[in-house]
């Protein structure tokens, strides 16, 4: 197979176009949005007595949970992204694209990039937020930035895993059916209580061998603890997990459905 | 066309076969010259589509090979895909852009230089007539409008080869003509090789210079419209008697004016006619004469849909009595 270098043009003026097409199709950018909004809405209100369990860390339970719509807005705009790649083969987009010569990796990069600006977008909104609502980022304004940045890692990588779901099955439907999966990664993790607080053995387990505990732990030391090396290392360790399998599966998956030279 | 020079698409046994699934094209062999306009006419299913997805780099064949401009699919894709321009069957459109941000995103992925890709667009949004609904979102356009447009892509690199695959089904009698009308001009004017799949006999008689007949995977036929109507030659007349136990003698009348071909209709008997059409007023003759009664009597001048009868034992599906069919009832 022939080297495919990808083009530094064509992968901005796809990442253009893909963050366009998110922006206008309000079924996309709402829900995911403000459905992490209400949930933490949600959580730092409802549950907030959790943070007076013995050996909770010494911080307000809002700045504990502020990772979880982080968290959770990376995974729904992973599987959006995906969504409107499936929608974009279903309609016969991607294979317009296809006839150009872009190669598959500056198609695909480009399409993941515009989620990656959308999200980086709302994180920077999330972040407005939590500075009203009174939460305070230990690791200041480089740990914000450092916070995007492996939020925009995760979404790139398991968007990378939805789009090889979208390439195999082109089916916006499919894809969708990850939603449910993405949800239980988040919800069977350390998001709302720290694994060593989890009474349940079997929840504490699948926490304990859950990915997703150890990214919103690095995204939790930055807002709580400060710079924590071993729980970013851990954080970037598991987004660079997902981008390495998301960008591998997704770019074979189109190579093998077009053989392209 | 220029016969002289290479082929601009030249395949040779190239075939495509799906897992589990039939040959959709069995080892084709095909040459088309550039300036050319090649028709690929076949039913549905016949192998036209699997064909330009492979010439257009989109599948990979499962043997054989191809070379379009020059360039070999499989082993020089991307030097494939900036000679060529295609517009597939159905318009790979994005509904929430407009139809600039289209043509731009097609001109700056065919790396057109900065500062002419603006003219370019510019110029192309007018000669299809979509410079009003430019900043409009393609959600809002009319079938023939999209059809336009996915043209327009298919040409904003100036493509040496274009594929239309059935450009204009589903489409008015308006744009229909619209569009041919660009593809002549592009080929004539323009020097674009032109290949085009169509089911439509109408639009395979009145564009190609070349015509190749497909069927189950297999070029069944291939030549200019008039050599392949004048293999026929000669008219045909069908008839149908009332009661169907009189098939046999009506079928021995007309034999007795040509060899028997394939009918259209159900039960209906048909024979070229070996004297032309002279015959015709004894044929009434002599079927009266024989007490018949005749449910119907066609002449048939060869059409586009009689090679393809006679040379797959069918007629072709969606011909639709266009205005190309040569039938007269009697």
């Amino acid at each position: 197979m022939a080297l495919d270098l990808p083009n530094l043009s064509h992968m901005a003026h796809l990442s253009r176009r893909s963050a366009v097409r998110a922006l206008a199709e309000p079924a996309v950018m709402l829900p995911t949005t403000v459905f992490p909004l209400i949930f933490f809405g949600v959580l730092a209100g409802g549950v907030s007595a959790a943070g007076g369990i013995p050996g909770f860390p010494s911080v307000s339970y809002t700045d504990f949970v502020f990772a979880a719509p982080f968290v959770q807005i990376s995974l729904l705009a992973a599987v959006s992204t995906a969504t409107l790649l499936a929608n974009d083969i279903e309609r016969g987009f991607l294979d317009r694209l296809l006839l150009t010569p872009a190669s598959s990796v500056a198609i695909l990069v480009g399409h993941l990039m515009g989620a990656a600006a959308i999200v980086s977008v709302q994180v920077t909104i999330f972040l407005i937020v939590g500075l009203i609502v009174g939460v305070h980022i230990e690791s200041g304004i480089l740990g914000a930035f450092v916070l995007a940045l492996l939020i925009v890692l995760l979404t790139v990588g398991i968007g990378g895993i939805g789009t090889f779901v979208a390439l195999r099955t082109g089916s916006p439907e499919t894809v969708q059916g990850i939603f449910p999966l993405t949800f239980a990664l988040l919800f069977l993790s350390s998001l709302t209580l720290p694994r060593d607080l989890i009474d349940a053995d079997w929840f504490r387990l699948i926490a304990t061998i859950n990915p997703i505990s150890y990214f919103i732990e690095s995204v939790r030391s930055l807002i709580i603890t400060g710079w924590d090396a071993e729980a970013l290392a851990r954080g970037f360790l598991v987004a660079a997990g997902a981008l390495a399998v998301g960008l591998i599966a997704s770019v074979t998956a189109l190579r093998g459905k077009v053989a392209r030279t | 066309m220029t016969k002289s020079q290479s082929p601009a698409i030249d395949v040779r046994s190239l075939s495509r076969v799906f897992k589990n699934g039939p040959r959709a094209v069995d080892a084709i062999n095909l040459e088309v010259f550039p300036g050319e306009i090649y028709g690929f006419l076949g039913p549905n299913g016949a192998g036209k589509s699997t064909t330009i997805l492979m010439l257009t780099t989109l599948l990979p064949p499962t043997s054989g090979t191809a070379l379009v401009a020059g360039h070999d699919i499989v082993t020089e894709g991307r030097h494939v895909r900036a000679a060529i321009g295609a517009a597939l069957q159905e318009a790979g459109l994005d509904p929430l852009l407009s139809g600039r941000e289209h043509l731009q995103l097609q001109a700056a992925l065919h790396s057109l230089p900065r500062q002419e890709r603006a003219q370019r667009v510019d110029q192309l949004l007018g000669q299809f007539g979509l410079s009003e609904a430019a900043g409009r979102k393609v959600i809002g356009y009319s079938g023939g409008m999209k059809r336009r447009l996915d043209l327009a892509m298919s040409l904003i690199h100036r493509p040496r080869v274009l594929f239309l695959d059935e450009p204009t089904t589903g489409l008015d009698p308006q744009s229909r003509s619209a569009i041919w009308k660009e593809v002549r001009r592009l080929a004539r004017e323009e020097g674009v090789t032109v290949f085009l799949t169509t089911q439509y006999l109408e639009e395979a008689d009145a564009l190609s210079d070349r015509i190749a007949i497909i069927d189950h995977g297999k070029i069944v036929a291939e030549g200019t419209p008039e050599a392949l109507k004048a293999e026929i030659g000669r008219p045909s007349v069908e008839a149908m008697a009332v009661d169907p136990d009189d098939s046999s003698a009506l079928a021995e009348i007309l034999g007795q004016f040509g060899e028997g071909v394939p009918a259209r209709a159900k039960g209906a008997i048909a024979v070229r006619l070996a004297n032309g059409t002279v015959d015709l007023a004894e044929i009434v003759r002599v079927i009266d004469a024989g007490g018949l009664r005749i449910a119907a009597l066609n002449l048939h001048t060869p059409t586009l849909d009689d090679v393809f009868l006679a040379k797959t034992g069918y007629s072709l599906e969606g011909s639709g009595g266009s205005a190309e069919d040569g039938s007269h009832g009697a």
